[in-house]
């Protein structure tokens, strides 16, 4: 039995049907990407794998038991990053980073922090509030927390929108070391990204 | 883990001052306001008192419900808290707490300041000031419902004061009656061990059904 399992999924929004009969199935190593056009409800089965929405039929199964019964178990191994990156503008990068791990159940202290946001290419703008980043920096601040949350699942929607050839790069072997040691990735993107650890499987929305 | 929520909304809180100003403002204008409009008239103020302050905190507590969760909702950081391994309901207690301390606290120091104008007597002045301690932190909590069911619908502010107001009732009712029972004479322990009970009530409830509301909401 895989870890992560979806199983005859379907995704209905007002009256419009955006998928159904969707499998697959994830272990180990491996990294699922999701592709389709605008509108085929990407974000939408990204969002039934966190939890945060009901499939109208059909089950996602963590370890063998579905995922809506485990809950708080479920959360504490996987990490979401949604379109909407969570950081917060009047915050500093550093406060950022340290209360959104903290909310996910993982407690940093200041030198961990500083050190993933000068791996994510922020040295030096660790104490400039958020407002004043460009949109690709506040970016990598959201994607600093994968550094630090030591979670097995990471689901990713757009990781790489707004990020610059550099920050492609630094995803690409975060991927690749998450992949390596084991871990799990299911993520959606327009861009192509070249990931050579692990097994990428593909899933087509239409 | 609540603590984390409580001292991150401080910390926004302590950089958005004009937020926590502007509910304070309120507060001390209307409740202002009344003796200005009524007239100098000492027996009718002293009557008006309790319900005037405790009116004006209804109103002044309703005017920050808005944005308890909305800024959550917009920047995403709402999601992330429904993701969290720990209770979504203890989060919710931090944050209605937080809300609390930073419109309700104020509401409460101010309140003996502003009952001079009414006349009232020093029993009286403490047994507002004890009614509107225990009777805010009810107002957050239960507004923290209405806050979460009208997330991210249109015209949401309107609407969450329909629905909240009506629940506050019974904390006016009990809050102005304890002024004007220890006035009578009658002490005002009754009404504030109610409030009290009140208050016991719904921290047990309140962030429960929040929590549900919000997953509701965010579906």
């Amino acid at each position: 039995m895989s870890i992560l399992q979806g199983s005859d999924l379907e995704c209905v929004r007002g009256d419009r049907r955006l998928f159904r009969d969707i499998n697959f199935s994830l272990d180990a190593g491996e990294l699922l990407q999701v592709h389709g056009p605008n509108g085929s409800g990407k974000t939408s089965l990204l969002r039934m794998l966190c939890g945060l929405a009901t499939p109208v039929h059909g089950k996602i199964c963590w370890h063998g038991t579905d995922i809506r019964s485990l809950k708080g178990n479920y959360y504490g191994a996987i990490t979401y990053l949604g379109h909407l990156s969570g950081v917060k503008d009047d915050l500093t990068a550093i406060e950022n980073l340290r209360i959104s791990s903290a909310l996910s159940g993982v407690e940093i202290d200041t030198e961990k922090a500083h050190g993933a946001l000068q791996h994510m290419g922020l040295g030096g703008r660790e104490l400039l509030p958020a407002k004043v980043l460009s949109q690709g920096q506040r970016r990598r601040v959201a994607l600093a927390r994968l550094l630090v949350c030591g979670t097995v699942l990471w689901i990713l929607d757009e990781p790489l929108a707004a990020l610059d050839s550099a920050a492609v790069k630094l995803m690409q072997n975060l991927l690749e070391q998450h992949l390596g040691q084991g871990g799990m990735v299911v993520m959606t993107t327009h861009q192509e990204i070249d990931i050579t650890t692990g097994a990428t499987q593909r899933l087509q929305l239409t | 883990m609540s603590l984390w929520v409580i001292q991150r909304d401080l910390l926004l809180a302590m950089r958005r001052r004009s937020d926590v100003l502007t509910t304070l403002f309120f507060f001390i204008i209307v409740v202002s306001l009344f003796p200005l409009g009524v007239g100098p008239e000492i027996n009718m103020l002293r009557t008006m008192a309790p319900g005037v302050v405790w009116v004006a905190a209804l109103l002044a507590s309703m005017l920050s419900l808005g944005r308890m969760f909305s800024s959550d909702y917009l920047d995403g950081t709402l999601e992330q808290m429904l993701l969290s391994p720990q209770s979504l309901a203890m989060l919710v207690l931090g944050k209605a707490l937080a809300h609390w301390l930073v419109t309700g606290v104020p509401l409460v120091l101010m309140s003996p300041v502003l009952g001079i104008q009414y006349d009232l007597s020093t029993d009286a002045l403490l047994v507002l000031t004890a009614s509107l301690l225990l009777g805010t932190p009810v107002l957050s909590l239960i507004g923290a419902i209405g806050a979460a069911l009208t997330l991210g619908l249109r015209g949401g502010g309107v609407l969450v004061s329909l629905l909240v107001l009506p629940l506050y009732i019974p904390v006016l009712i009990f809050g102005a009656g304890a002024v004007e029972a220890s006035a009578a004479g009658l002490g005002a322990s009754a009404h504030l061990s109610l409030l009290g009970a009140f208050l016991l009530t719904s921290l047990v409830l309140a962030p429960w059904a929040t929590a549900v509301s919000l997953r509701i909401s965010m579906e």
